[in-house]
């Protein structure tokens, strides 16, 4: 046969292969640490009412715009409301509304984006779609559907999966025209491959990186747009609590009493480094050609 | 000043950052290019080759590179204890390169006029009309076809051997003692290769330039070349006038470089191999770098570093047993 | 003879090239390629960038269609209106090598479902016939079986050129396009790939179509040869023949470009200029801006291939019976 015994390749300490792909997300710090962000605000979330016996909606006036102290940690709002409470009942909100988004416009965005680039012909079409829905800015089409559909947490989600949706698209559609030009996208078609395979295969798993990174900014995006769509109504109905709405209802005492702005911003802040530490772990994981270092 | 020679490389070690910390790309290598010579490097991927010859012009990124030791003499002058002022001056002005691929070497939104005349004014402190004209004398060096009209076009509408030429009129623009043209025709197609090098050959001529040419091709090395050093895994293995070099190779890797070559002048049906392939740097072993490849290979090839040995006067190769066999005492 | 497995006749293909916004211009990247191609046999399709050589090799396997002309493969006509369908008959008996050893192998794919690409389309094969096909494919390569379950990037450019060829391998084509598959590799390990190739054809009967611009890798491993230039065939002939008596004046120039290994020989820049833009061709033989040996008719006529000795054409007005009265 061939006169070249192959050379052993270059060794690395190879991990059994059943969980190697757990044992990489473990030993990749950003991602641990995003991990552990991530799990900690849903259990927060999660255990609002073991962490505290106020309700997150009753109003105690004669505790209004109360500076953050020992029995109220992070002050009170103009309706005298806890503003700790209602940041950890508001995580669940948020945290879902985040998450919602991010997955409903990546899913959408990657079929539109990979279809689009794969399907010559339909991507006139889908590419003027969403160009025409990118004229307006996200919020604006969040306006529009949210008022189409009416005030609840599940037409926020909607709406914004759909404003976002064109940015995924585009995204997605970028990287897809690039790897179906691949030889091994070429490699794949002699062999008979059809555009299922082609699509599965080949090229989704290659789109991951970039469309994760994307993901969770969308994930942050989407908590502050429900802040903004609170603002003019249409957001997470009040008087439950999003950090969305806390902050904007926050707005109008920013200076007097800035707390009531700081905490939930602060949570959406530690919800999105979080999210984003997490996702290019992922990313990082998900690539077989980043080693991971422990 | 030391002899005639223009360039003097002494025992250059080059190391990159990794994952493993640092590892080396060159080690130990040492050459000499006279006046209006030309040297060839030769070697295969992850020989250092190129490395090499970045570190002449004192191009590695300092963060992740560093050279530990060495000297780099040009006209008697350390170029790694110059300041980088002066390196700057030198570079571009007497010492000047050229790449492989010309379209990432020219700026695509500066016309040809633009990228020649940068130099001019940089170094030479032209007037922006006698750098334009200058321009036009380089082009019509370099034998680009009309020449005044070609000074105004951009990158992306000359062919790749055109871009060559522009490129090549902007190493010369100062007129160079020393040339370095790291794989100057691998992009390019045979017959413009043949075009390039006898413009190359011709330029070299006339300025009086010695060239550093490194290249994977053996064919180019054998005709450009008037001395070749061959390099494998980061070390030089051998250092030989052109003709001695191919007609008399010692070291074996050489020897199955050269067999390995298919030849334009003979019907083969099978080609002599090497076996195995190139070291990976990060995992290299203690002695002869080539032994794990080697057929003729002793037990103590590979753990004892083999010195270089001469064979005869100006052919030096790294391979103790090879010269004593061939009655060369080491 | 017996019939060519591979038969194409007057080759064309055409790409629209857009030009501001004025209407697209057709460029003929393959214009009227004619040979044939027998069972065991490799034919060396040389040519520069620019002279439609892979353009010919893709449309063979139907990475792209034919403008026009005819393909046939195993008897069946491709490059017809009814072509998508009629390749599917032959799909299982051609495949491709491809040129970039990094970008032919997906990097998110083990090296065993790469391999294994072409059974899993074709279907119906159990898991474990999938591993055992996996495992002898890569030692028919000579790879260690051990490697079908790491990523490609583990491995060098040599390695990942002999996956790409178990690939190819898995449906124990008849027919394989390689597309200039040892011209990114060094030179040493370009060695063994292409022994490599040659071994395998002898064992399993396999023809190629070897695409290359590298006259002296051709040189070994083809039969015979076909020389392109600018979308054109310009001179074919058995291997032997075509290196010892060049006859077109392209050909000859390509030849003489080459630099020897030989010190103090050098190397002829024989053709002046560079090859026509393929917007504009220029009227007559292709080459006439270049040839040393232009005449009149050379400006006017397209030469057709014509025999010269049996087995050897040549598309050049020196060879023809017209122009030796002319001139």
């Amino acid at each position: 046969m061939s006169d070249v015994a192959a050379l052993p390749i270059r060794e690395f300490a190879r991990p059994r292969r059943r969980f190697r792909t757990l044992r990489k997300l473990v030993a990749h710090r950003s991602f641990l640490f995003g991990a552990t962000v991530m799990v900690l605000l849903t259990a927060a979330a999660m255990a609002a009412p073991l962490l505290t016996h106020i309700d997150p909606t009753a109003m105690q006036v004669r505790f209004r715009l109360r500076p953050p102290s020992a029995a109220f940690p992070f002050g009170t709002d103009a309706f005298g409301r806890d503003v700790f409470t209602r940041v950890l009942y508001g995580a669940k909100l948020s945290l879902w509304i985040g998450l919602s988004v991010a997955l409903l416009s990546g899913a959408g965005g990657a079929a539109v984006g990979v279809v689009g680039a794969q399907f010559r012909r339909l991507d006139p079409l889908l590419m003027r779609v969403m160009d025409a829905l990118m004229a307006f800015p996200a919020i604006l089409l969040a306006i529009g559907l949210g008022a189409a559909l009416g005030p609840s947490p599940s037409s926020v989600i909607i709406a914004l999966a759909v404003a976002y949706l064109p940015r995924t698209a585009r995204l997605v559609r970028a990287s897809a025209l690039v790897i179906r030009e691949l030889e091994y996208v070429e490699a794949a078609r002699v062999s008979g491959a059809g555009n299922l395979r082609i699509i599965w295969k080949h090229i989704l798993p290659n789109c991951m990186g970039p469309l994760l990174v994307q993901l969770s900014f969308v994930f942050a995006y989407a908590i502050l747009a429900d802040a903004a769509l609170s603002f003019l109504g249409i957001g997470t109905p009040p008087p439950a609590p999003s950090w969305g709405n806390i902050v904007s209802e926050g707005r109008d005492y920013a200076v007097e009493a800035w707390w009531i702005m700081l905490f939930p911003g602060l949570a959406i802040s530690i919800a999105t480094l979080g999210m984003n530490l997490l996702g290019d772990g992922l990313r990082d994981v998900l690539d077989p050609r980043l080693k991971v270092e422990g | 000043m030391a002899g005639e020679m223009l360039l003097d490389v002494q025992n250059l070690t080059v190391q990159f950052r990794g994952d493993a910390g640092w590892t080396s790309a060159v080690e130990n290598v040492s050459f000499q290019v006279g006046e209006r010579e030309c040297l060839g490097l030769v070697g295969e991927s992850g020989s250092g080759k190129s490395v090499t010859a970045l570190s002449i012009l004192g191009l590695h990124a300092r963060r992740t590179a560093r050279i530990p030791s060495g000297v780099i003499a040009y006209r008697g002058q350390d170029i790694l204890r110059l300041p980088t002022r002066a390196l700057r001056k030198l570079r571009g002005g007497e010492i000047a390169m050229v790449f492989q691929d010309p379209m990432s070497t020219l700026n695509p939104v500066l016309t040809i006029a633009d990228q020649i005349t940068e130099t001019l004014i940089l170094h030479q402190s032209l007037s922006a009309a006698a750098a334009r004209q200058q321009a036009q004398r380089l082009l019509d060096m370099v034998r680009i076809p009309d020449a005044a009209r070609r000074l105004d076009e951009y990158p992306h509408r000359l062919s790749g051997g055109m871009r060559q030429r522009v490129v090549i009129a902007m190493a010369i623009a100062c007129r160079p003692k020393l040339l370095i043209a790291d794989e100057p025709t691998t992009a390019l197609d045979v017959t413009i290769q043949a075009q390039i090098l006898e413009l190359l050959r011709d330029l070299q001529d006339e300025l009086g330039m010695s060239v550093l040419l490194i290249s994977h091709d053996l064919g180019v090395i054998a005709e450009f070349a008037h001395r070749v050093m061959v390099m494998y895994a980061g070390r030089t293995v051998e250092t030989a006038p052109v003709r001695a070099l191919f007609e008399r190779p010692v070291h074996p890797y050489t020897i199955g470089l050269l067999a390995a070559a298919p030849r334009l002048e003979l019907d083969t049906d099978r080609l002599p191999t090497i076996a195995g392939s190139i070291p990976d740097p990060a995992s290299i072993v203690p002695g002869c770098r080539y032994s794990p490849r080697c057929d003729v290979a002793l037990e103590s090839c590979r753990n004892l570093p083999p010195a270089m040995g001469s064979a005869e006067p100006g052919h030096l190769a790294r391979c103790p047993p090879r010269l004593a066999a061939l009655g060369f005492a080491a | 003879m017996s019939e060519p497995i591979v038969q194409v006749r007057e080759l064309t293909k055409e790409f629209p090239v857009a030009k501001g916004r004025h209407k697209p211009v057709m460029l003929r990247a393959v214009n009227r390629v004619s040979f044939d191609l027998h069972a065991g046999m490799t034919l060396g399709l040389v040519g520069e960038s620019g002279s439609g050589k892979s353009t010919t090799g893709r449309i063979l396997v139907g990475l792209t269609n034919a403008s026009s002309g005819s393909v046939k493969l195993f008897g069946h006509e491709i490059a017809g209106a009814n072509g998508t369908r009629a390749i599917q008959a032959v799909r299982h008996r051609l495949q491709f090598v491809f040129q970039d050893p990094h970008g032919s192998l997906n990097p998110r794919m083990r090296i065993a479902d790469a391999i294994a690409e072409p059974l899993d389309v074709a279907g119906g094969m159990s898991r474990q016939d999938r591993t055992d096909r996996v495992h002898e494919l890569l030692e028919t390569v000579g790879l260690p079986r051990g490697y079908a379950s790491r990523y490609p990037h583990e491995f060098s450019g040599g390695q990942r050129q002999r996956i790409g060829i178990a690939r190819a391998l898995a449906l124990r084509p008849d027919f394989i396009v390689c597309d200039e598959p040892v011209s990114a590799l060094d030179v040493s390990i370009q060695a063994q790939v292409v022994n490599l190739l040659l071994d395998l054809q002898q064992q399993m009967g396999l023809s190629y179509l070897f695409i290359a611009h590298d006259l002296a890798v051709v040189r070994t491993i083809s039969t015979h040869v076909a020389v392109m230039y600018a979308g054109a065939i310009v001179e074919q002939a058995e291997r032997r023949e075509l290196y010892r008596a060049p006859a077109h004046p392209y050909t000859q120039a390509l030849l003489a470009a080459v630099p020897r290994m030989t010190p103090g020989r050098r190397a002829e820049a024989a053709a002046a200029g560079e090859m026509p833009s393929l917007l504009s061709p220029p009227a007559g033989c292709i080459f006439h801006t270049r040839c040393p040996h232009a005449f009149a008719p050379c400006r006017v006529d397209v030469p057709a291939m014509r025999e010269i000795t049996p087995g050897h054409a040549v598309a050049c007005h020196l060879y023809s019976a017209a122009a030796s009265q002319a001139a």
